[in-house]
């Protein structure tokens, strides 16, 4: 029973540290090891190991950086939002394999809900934007329902996950 | 700015894995080092690679459940835009929000423990809202990040 008890405690201190390391990373993810481990209060050894474990059970998936498409001359970011034709098999995985040909696709997930799947893309202007909406776009398949947004400014972001 | 071929597979590069260190990149791209170094820090300085994001499994870290909603305000005009954008940026669940244009005004991206903590945040917080009228949740099932024109 005590030994149970030790037991459930360590990991729950376990998953304490984890959670802090986690939430600096979050905030800093090119923080070095010493830096972490200064802010963490640990040796840099068992930061290290930390974040090896954290790796390799899948909970730290990597990091990836950000890219800004206005900079790069992308003035135009639309939301499709879109309702499949499900009488016919197999219509969700041929639109998803269609749909990640398209180049100016930067997002694609799915829902349970009033819509099925969301497409994320950008183009250079407006013209740009008819000329992909239609010829590859609308060219998908299984499409039953569009409905396009657009972004009009993005107020909050990357703001990190309340761990 | 314009980009070069080997621009745009840097960019491809770190848009999909930000951790890999610079001396694979370099060999990868067939660059020196330095060369590399000078390349990143030219698309850092004009803007086009922005921060660097940890990706966490949602799952693993308590997030079970993730609900993209669209919000259409119910009284513009008396609620200014900016009074709904400050309350609703402060609410930890919600990990962003766009202002769109079209059948919705905001499109915000909340995470929840499970089903019953989203509902929590959905009438405690987002409903409590100034201004909100409307709102659309859509539960995401996946979710996927492709590298776009590069």
């Amino acid at each position: 029973m005590l030994f149970a008890c030790l037991l459930y405690m360590q990991k729950a201190m376990l998953e304490k540290v984890d959670r802090h390391i986690l939430r600096h990373l979050q905030r800093d993810p090119g923080m070095g090891g010493p830096a972490l481990a200064e802010a963490v209060r640990l040796t840099p050894a068992r930061v290290s190991r930390r974040l090896d474990r954290l790796r390799e059970t899948g909970v730290l998936k990597g990091s990836r950086r950000v890219i800004d498409w206005r900079a790069l001359g992308y003035a135009v970011e639309v939301s499709l939002r879109i309702t499949l034709d499900k009488t016919q098999s197999g219509s969700f995985d041929a639109f998803l394999s269609a749909a990640r040909q398209v180049p100016e696709v930067t997002e694609i997930q799915t829902f349970l809900g009033r819509v099925d799947v969301r497409l994320s893309l950008v183009a250079r202007d407006l013209p740009d934007y008819q000329r992909v909406y239609r010829d590859a776009v609308l060219t998908l398949p299984h499409i039953a329902d569009i409905e396009a947004l657009m972004t009009v400014a993005t107020v909050k972001t990357g703001q990190g996950l309340p761990i | 700015m314009i980009l070069d071929d080997t621009d745009r597979r840097l960019l491809r590069l770190l848009a999909t894995d930000a951790d890999m260190p610079t001396t694979q990149i370099a060999r990868r791209l067939g660059l020196s080092q330095p060369a590399t170094w000078r390349r990143i820090r030219r698309l850092e300085q004009t803007g086009i690679l922005g921060d660097r994001v940890l990706d966490l499994d949602l799952a693993a870290v308590g997030f079970g459940v993730t609900v993209f909603l669209g919000v259409k305000l119910a009284t513009k005009g008396r609620v200014s835009l900016e009074d709904f954008e400050r309350a609703v940026g402060a609410i930890p669940e919600v990990q962003t929000v766009e202002h769109m244009l079209g059948l919705y005004d905001y499109r915000l991206r909340v995470v929840a423990r499970d089903l019953a903590d989203f509902e929590r945040v959905l009438r405690r917080r987002i409903m409590a809202l100034p201004g909100v009228g409307n709102v659309e949740a859509n539960v995401l099932l996946s979710e996927e990040r492709l590298t776009g024109p590069l």
